[in-house]
């Protein structure tokens, strides 16, 4: 390793957990009511006297601040993951198509099991159903567009595209077919964002986030090969056929539990491991960390702005993300243009 | 008995034969030129002697065993293989690169730096290490992936017996770094390894190697020394083109030239 990628390693090693626990206080210190970090820090560790601001930190803010901090850190490593898998700097879970089949999947577990579950007991029903067609939807695009050099950027987001329109005509379809009660259920829904935070939703995202974390060591040098191709990776010692199994099912798993969460936010898994690559390089030993770190950091912030910009209006989360990731994703196009 | 041994080795695809009963055998020290025109079965044949692709008939032994049998890992110690295109978009640094052939091994970190500068050293790229893959030239790329296959197998106590396929790896080089990849191949191969690979530039495959296997439409045509394989009339059968076979001024080993 050369001495600049261990100076920007050792960086970004203190850079981006300060990052985040700046991010963290920040986001449950700002809102409708100023709370001055002292007031953060002693709400946070239960000391000290009670009072509003323990009930604003730990009623409204503070499962709203670890639903972000989650969601944000599970959509980084999957987009990392999903471009390792895909050996292609752009692929991302929107815009592949992982992100509206999941959403498909929600919808369905609401159409069929609403009369079964009814309020936070459908949560599991909903992501389990959302991992099951991501994990549909990022299974056939892998599959159609992987080739034998690596696989090409137009074919996977056109396969995008055809799944994005697929899953839209068949949410559609649904949404036609639903009594009102359920018609509003589905399309709150589909709105998600982070407003409907509570504390169910934080650690259910927070557990897909340890798995995630806890398979990190397996998979980082196998990532790593992996970049070579797929023949390559098995000449080098590699259970090519096992580890792509492994990814699809943990990114189907991370973006069908974010889906269901908070509903679809986009380019996260695209903006955050890419500002990570280009800092420390494409090691993904320290970029699967490190991504998560950041994409925390990202969401932690796009929210509390979007919470208090226009203020007491919030803007859906997405939009904030979307306007950081479009300019972005236009400028690595025009960098790819020589591969599609 | 031979390092490896192919025998009868037929490849069809879609009912289309692209390989007919080739045989083959190198033994460790040995360097094996295939030679052939486009289209002939020369990637083919190497897919084939790693298993990548599947025979219809025909067996490959790796020290009288099918390479299949071996475990993932062992055989990624023994057996490095180096195809025609290498893309990678990702920005690695020449050193990274390099170090990502030691994935198989558990030689640790200090010892693993060591053979990837030696087998860089050997390939003239150790400036590059710290130069970002995807900014460098095409002839820079293919020698430090050279040097990338080299390092997996560099030292036998870390794997045994060593092969090594090389699917025309002087593409793209120019002509001193060719020479001195040719070198360091040979160099390579009289360390303890077999080596085969394909080759395009028949000065390379006379000047080099210890045999020549020479393909066209799928079949053996010719297989044996430099000096056997490489007459006037077998060169005009394999390329249907018109060539003289002159000993070269300086070596005196057989130089093929074109009849203009």
């Amino acid at each position: 390793m050369t001495i600049a990628r261990v100076k920007a390693l050792n960086l970004a090693w203190w850079v981006l957990p300060a990052g985040l626990t700046m991010s963290f206080v920040v986001a449950v210190a700002v809102g409708a009511v100023y709370l001055s970090p002292s007031q953060v820090v002693s709400a946070l560790s239960g000391q000290g006297e009670g009072g509003l601001a323990k009930d604003i930190v730990q009623a409204i803010r503070l499962p709203r601040a670890l639903l972000a901090a989650g969601v944000g850190a599970v959509l980084a490593i999957c987009g990392a993951m999903l471009q390792g898998l895909f050996r292609n700097p752009l692929a991302d879970p929107s815009l592949i198509g992982v992100t509206a089949g999941a959403s498909l999947g929600a919808c369905l577990a609401i159409l069929l099991g609403a009369e079964v579950a009814g309020g936070f007991g459908s949560l599991p029903v909903v992501s389990i159903s959302a991992f099951f067609s991501g994990l549909l939807a990022v299974t056939l695009v892998y599959r159609v567009a992987k080739s034998i050099n690596g696989t090409s950027v137009a074919t996977m987001l056109l396969m995008g595209i055809a799944v994005t329109a697929l899953s839209a005509s068949l949410i559609g379809l649904m949404e036609y077919f639903a009594d009102n009660d359920t018609l509003r259920r589905m399309s709150l829904w589909l709105m998600g964002g982070l407003d409907a935070a509570s504390y169910p939703r934080a650690f259910l995202i927070l557990a897909v986030l340890c798995g995630l974390l806890a398979s990190l060591p397996g998979f980082g040098s196998s990532l790593n090969v992996l970049l070579l191709g797929e023949s390559q990776a098995r000449h080098l010692g590699v259970d090519v056929e096992r580890v792509k199994t492994s990814l699809i099912v943990l990114v189907a798993a991370g973006v069908g539990t974010s889906v269901a969460v908070a509903g679809s936010i986009a380019f996260v898994g695209l903006v955050v491991p890419h500002i990570v690559r280009l800092w420390v390089g494409p090691d993904h030993r320290q970029l699967l960390p490190l991504s998560a770190l950041a994409g925390a950091s990202l969401l932690l912030v796009s929210d509390t702005l979007a919470r208090t910009i226009i203020a007491p209006v919030e803007i859906p989360v997405g939009l904030i993300t979307a306007l950081i990731g479009v300019p972005f994703f236009i400028s690595l196009l025009r960098k790819n243009r020589g591969s599609l | 008995m031979a390092l490896l041994q192919a025998e009868g080795v037929t490849v069809s695809v879609d009912n289309r034969p692209l390989l007919t009963d080739v045989c083959l055998d190198v033994d460790v020290g040995e360097l094996v030129c295939v030679i052939g025109p486009n289209g002939a079965g020369k990637s083919t044949l190497l897919r084939a002697l790693c298993g990548e692709s599947a025979m219809e008939t025909g067996r490959v032994h790796f020290k009288g065993e099918s390479l299949a049998s071996l475990p993932a890992r062992k055989r990624a110690r023994q057996l490095a293989v180096l195809p025609q295109s290498n893309p990678l978009s990702f920005a690695f640094t020449g050193l990274e690169l390099v170090a990502l052939s030691r994935t198989p091994h558990s030689t640790g970190t200090e010892r693993d730096r060591i053979i990837c500068l030696e087998a860089m050293a050997a390939l003239d790229v150790c400036h590059l290490s710290g130069r970002l893959y995807p900014t460098l030239s095409g002839g820079e790329q293919q020698r430090l992936q050279l040097a990338r296959v080299m390092a997996q197998i560099w030292r036998a106590e870390d794997g045994g017996d060593r092969l090594l396929l090389l699917d025309e790896p002087a593409t793209s080089l120019d002509i001193a770094h060719q020479y001195e990849m040719m070198r360091a191949v040979r160099d390579f191969a009289r360390s303890g390894v077999a080596v085969v690979m394909t080759v395009h530039d028949l000065a390379h495959a006379s000047g080099y190697s210890d045999r020549i296997l020479a393909l066209k439409h799928g079949r053996s045509m010719a297989y044996g020394c430099p000096e056997t394989v490489l007459t006037a009339e077998n060169m005009q059968q394999l390329y249907g083109y018109s060539v003289t076979v002159v000993p070269h001024p300086v070596t005196g080993k057989s130089l093929v030239v074109a009849d203009v």
